[in-house]
C-alpha cells in the first residue's frame, strides 16, 4: 500500500482530512444524528401518524413547491442581473452590486416585516393589488415573495464569476460563423453557465426550504393554506411535543437531501456533458 | 474574392490604431499583415471581419461596400490566436456549428453536415479526433480544428489573427508550412496577422508592413526584404546594424571614422543613417586602417554554419552594438580574438535620411 503512495508537494493530507471529518461530525453530523435519535423515541405507527397528518402534508407541499418556484424565478432573474452587472457599465453599478448581498445581511425578521408592510391589503403595493383580486400577504404568494427575496444573491454570486471569465472571443467566433444573437446565447453561453446556474439554484432552493424568519410574518400561517414546514416544527415544540417536531424535521431533512442530491447529480451530468471535467 | 479597405481610421480613446489606411487584397492571395505589437494590424483585420467598426472609411468585399454589414452577414472565416473553440462541444460539433446555425431553410441535412465535417477533418488531417473535446487536444490540433470550423461555412475570405502565436516554435514551423500548402489547394483569399517576420516572409504571397497605424510597405517577401522602403522596414525584417553619419563627398563620416560609400541621392553634409545586415559587414584586423568604423570584439559565437561576431563600437559609434556574420574560413584567416580592436567595413549600405530613421533605431 505504501508503495503506491503518491508524492504530494504540500504535506498534511492526513491532518487536514482528519480535521475536516472531525469538524463536519461535530458541527453537522452530530446534531443531525440527534434529530434522528430523538425521533426514534416514537413508534413506527406514531411516527407515521405525525408526519402524514393532513395539516403537515400541506406544509410539505407549500414549503417544497414554493421553494422550487422561488429558486426557479431567482435562476432566471439572477442570471439577468449577473449578465447586466458583468457585461455593461452604468452609473451606480457598484452600488447595485453591493445591494445584491443585502438579503444575505438583513435579519430575516426585518425582511419579513418590511415585505408584509408592503404587501398587506393596506400596504404600499398591496393596496393597488387588492382591487385587482391579487392577495399577496397571508397567501402562498406571499411566501413566494419572501423566498424570492432571500434567495436572490445565490444565483447572481455563483454565475457572476463564470460570466466574467467567459471569453468574448467565443461569441465573436459564433457570430462570424453566422449564429444569431439568441443562438449564441442558447448554444455558446448557456451551456458554459449551466453548472454554475444549477449550483446557484441549489443554494437558493436549500436556503428557501430552511427559511423561517421572513416567511412567518408575510405568510399569516393559516393552517392548510400558508403554513410552512419549519413553522410546523416550531408549533410542535411550543406544545412540548419534541418527538413530533423531530419526526417532521427528519422528513424535511430526507426530502431536502434527496432533492439536493438530485440537483448535484444533474450538475455533475451537465459538467460532464460540457467537457468541464476533462 | 477581393478585399479593399479605403481610408480606414480607428482610435481607441487617445490611441490611434489605424490612421487612414487604404489597401487592396487581390483575389486568391495569401497576404500577411506584419508589424510590431500595437501597430494596428489586428485592429485592421477585425475591421475587415466586422468585429470592430471603423470610425471612418470603407471595407469593400468583392467591390461592394460592407462597412455597415454585421459580421454574420460578411461570410468571413475568422481564426483567433487562442482558438476560441467551444469547449463544451466535441470537435465534430465545433466544426458543424456554423452549418447548424443556419436558418432552417438553408440548413443542410444532418447527413450532409456529417459528410462536410468529415471532409474538413480530413482536410486538416484530424479525422480521428472527431469525438474529442478541445481540452483534450494540443495547441496545434486546436488551431487546425478552428480553421476547419471557419472553413465549414464556406467563407469568401479567411482572416487569421496571429494563428500560430500561442504555439511553440516547432509546431509553429510545421503549421505554417501546412497553411501554405492548404492555401495552395483552396485558393481562398486570406489575410493573416503576425509579428513574426520569418513567418510572414515564408508563408505569404505578399507582405504588408505596418507601424503605428500606417502602412509602411507592400510587396512580395523578396521585394520587402531586398528593397526595404523605409528604415522601419529595414530594421524590422531581420537583424540589422546601423551607423549614424554625415555624407561627405564620396564618403560617409561616422564620428572620426570614414566609410567609403557614395550615396548619390544625398548632398554633402546631410545627416543620414546607414544600415547593413550582419552578412554585409566585413572585419579589418588592422585597427589603424584609414577606412571602417572602429569596434572591439566582445564575443565570437562559432557554433553555426556561419560565425557570429559581436562587437562594441568605439570612437564615433561608442555605446552601439554590432553583429557580423562571417564564414568559418574567414574567421580563421583573420585570426580574430575576443577583446581585439578591428574595423567594420560594409560591403553594402542602405542609406536613409536621418530624421525619418528614428523608428528603426528604437
Amino acid at each position: 500500500m505504501s508503495a503506491s503512495r503518491t508524492f504530494r508537494v504540500l504535506p498534511g493530507f492526513h491532518l487536514t482530512l482528519g480535521c475536516t471529518l472531525a469538524y463536519l461530525s461535530l458541527i453537522v453530523l452530530l446534531p443531525l444524528a440527534a434529530v434522528f435519535l430523538k425521533s426514534a423515541s416514537l413508534s413506527a405507527a406514531e411516527f407515521w401518524n405525525v408526519i402524514s397528518a393532513p395539516r403537515v402534508v400541506a406544509t410539505y407541499r407549500l414549503s417544497f413547491g414554493v421553494s422550487l418556484a422561488a429558486a426557479t424565478i431567482n435562476a432566471v432573474f439572477g442570471l439577468m442581473l449577473a449578465w447586466s452587472l458583468v457585461r455593461y457599465s452604468f452609473p451606480g453599478k457598484r452600488f447595485i452590486d453591493a445591494l445584491i448581498d443585502l438579503p444575505f445581511a438583513l435579519p430575516t425578521a426585518v425582511a419579513g416585516i418590511a415585505l408584509t408592510a408592503l404587501y398587506a391589503k393596506n400596504g404600499w403595493i398591496g393596496q393597488y393589488l387588492d382591487p385587482l383580486g391579487i392577495q399577496v400577504a397571508f397567501k402562498p404568494l406571499g411566501v413566494l415573495v419572501a423566498l424570492v427575496f432571500i434567495g436572490l444573491p445565490f444565483v447572481v454570486r455563483t454565475v457572476q464569476p463564470i460570466l466574467e471569465d467567459l471569453d468574448t472571443e467565443l461569441e465573436e467566433a459564433a457570430a462570424s460563423l453566422g449564429a444569431q444573437r439568441w443562438q449564441i446565447f442558447r448554444h455558446v453561453i448557456l451551456p458554459v453557465l449551466l453548472p454554475a446556474l444549477l449550483t446557484g439554484f441549489a443554494l437558493a432552493f436549500a436556503r428557501a426550504v430552511g427559511e423561517y424568519g421572513s416567511v412567518i410574518f408575510i405568510a399569516g400561517n393559516i393552517p392548510m393554506v400558508s403554513e410552512i414546514t419549519p413553522l410546523m416544527i416550531i408549533t410542535k415544540l411550543e406544545q412540548y411535543d419534541y418527538a413530533g417536531a423531530t419526526a417532521i424535521a427528519v422528513v424535511m431533512l430526507v426530502l431536502s437531501f434527496l432533492l439536493l442530491l438530485l440537483i448535484n447529480g444533474l450538475q455533475a451530468w451537465t459538467a460532464k456533458r460540457t467537457g468541464r471535467d476533462r | 474574392m477581393s478585399i479593399q479597405v479605403r481610408n480606414i481610421c480607428k482610435t481607441f480613446g487617445n490611441f490611434v490604431a489605424l490612421d487612414d489606411v487604404s489597401l487592396d487584397f487581390p483575389t486568391g492571395e495569401l497576404v500577411a499583415l506584419l508589424g510590431p505589437s500595437g501597430c494596428g494590424k489586428t485592429t485592421l483585420l477585425r475591421v475587415i471581419a466586422g468585429l470592430e467598426q471603423a470610425d471612418a472609411g470603407q471595407v469593400l468585399l468583392d467591390g461592394a461596400d460592407a462597412s455597415r454589414t454585421h459580421v454574420r452577414e460578411r461570410q468571413v472565416g475568422f481564426v483567433f490566436q487562442h482558438y476560441a473553440l467551444f469547449r463544451h462541444m466535441n470537435v465534430f460539433d465545433n466544426v458543424a456549428f456554423g452549418m447548424r446555425m443556419k436558418p432552417r431553410d438553408q440548413r443542410p441535412s444532418e447527413k450532409a453536415i456529417r459528410a462536410k465535417v468529415e471532409e474538413l477533418l480530413a482536410l486538416v488531417q484530424l479525422e480521428w479526433l472527431a469525438d474529442r473535446f478541445p481540452s483534450q487536444l494540443s495547441g496545434g490540433q486546436r488551431q487546425r480544428i478552428a480553421l476547419a470550423r471557419a472553413l465549414a461555412v464556406e467563407p469568401r475570405v479567411l482572416l487569421l489573427d496571429e494563428p500560430f502565436g500561442a504555439l511553440d516554435a516547432k509546431v509553429r514551423k510545421e503549421l505554417r508550412r501546412w497553411l501554405r500548402k492548404l492555401h495552395d489547394e483552396l485558393h481562398i483569399t486570406s489575410i493573416f496577422v503576425t509579428h513574426d517576420q520569418e513567418e510572414a516572409l515564408e508563408v505569404a504571397d505578399r507582405v504588408v508592413l505596418m507601424d503605428r497605424g500606417h502602412v509602411e510597405q507592400i510587396g512580395t517577401p523578396e521585394e520587402v526584404y531586398r528593397q526595404p522602403a523605409t528604415p522601419f522596414v529595414y530594421g524590422f525584417l531581420g537583424s540589422v546594424n546601423f551607423f549614424h553619419g554625415r555624407v561627405d563627398g564620396g564618403n560617409l563620416r561616422v564620428g572620426e571614422d570614414v566609410l567609403p560609400h557614395s550615396p548619390q541621392d544625398f548632398d554633402t553634409g546631410s545627416e543620414v543613417i546607414a544600415f547593413a545586415r550582419p552578412h554585409e559587414l566585413d572585419l579589418v584586423p588592422d585597427a589603424h586602417a584609414d577606412t571602417g568604423v572602429a569596434a572591439r570584439i566582445t564575443r565570437i559565437l562559432a557554433f553555426g554554419v556561419t560565425v557570429r561576431v559581436e562587437l562594441d563600437g568605439l570612437n564615433g559609434a561608442t555605446g552601439q552594438h554590432f553583429e557580423v556574420e562571417l564564414t568559418q574560413q574567414r574567421v580563421t584567416e583573420l585570426a580574430l580574438a575576443e577583446g581585439q580592436t578591428v574595423r567594420l567595413l560594409p560591403s553594402r549600405l542602405k542609406v536613409f535620411q536621418r530624421n525619418d530613421a528614428i523608428g528603426a533605431s528604437a
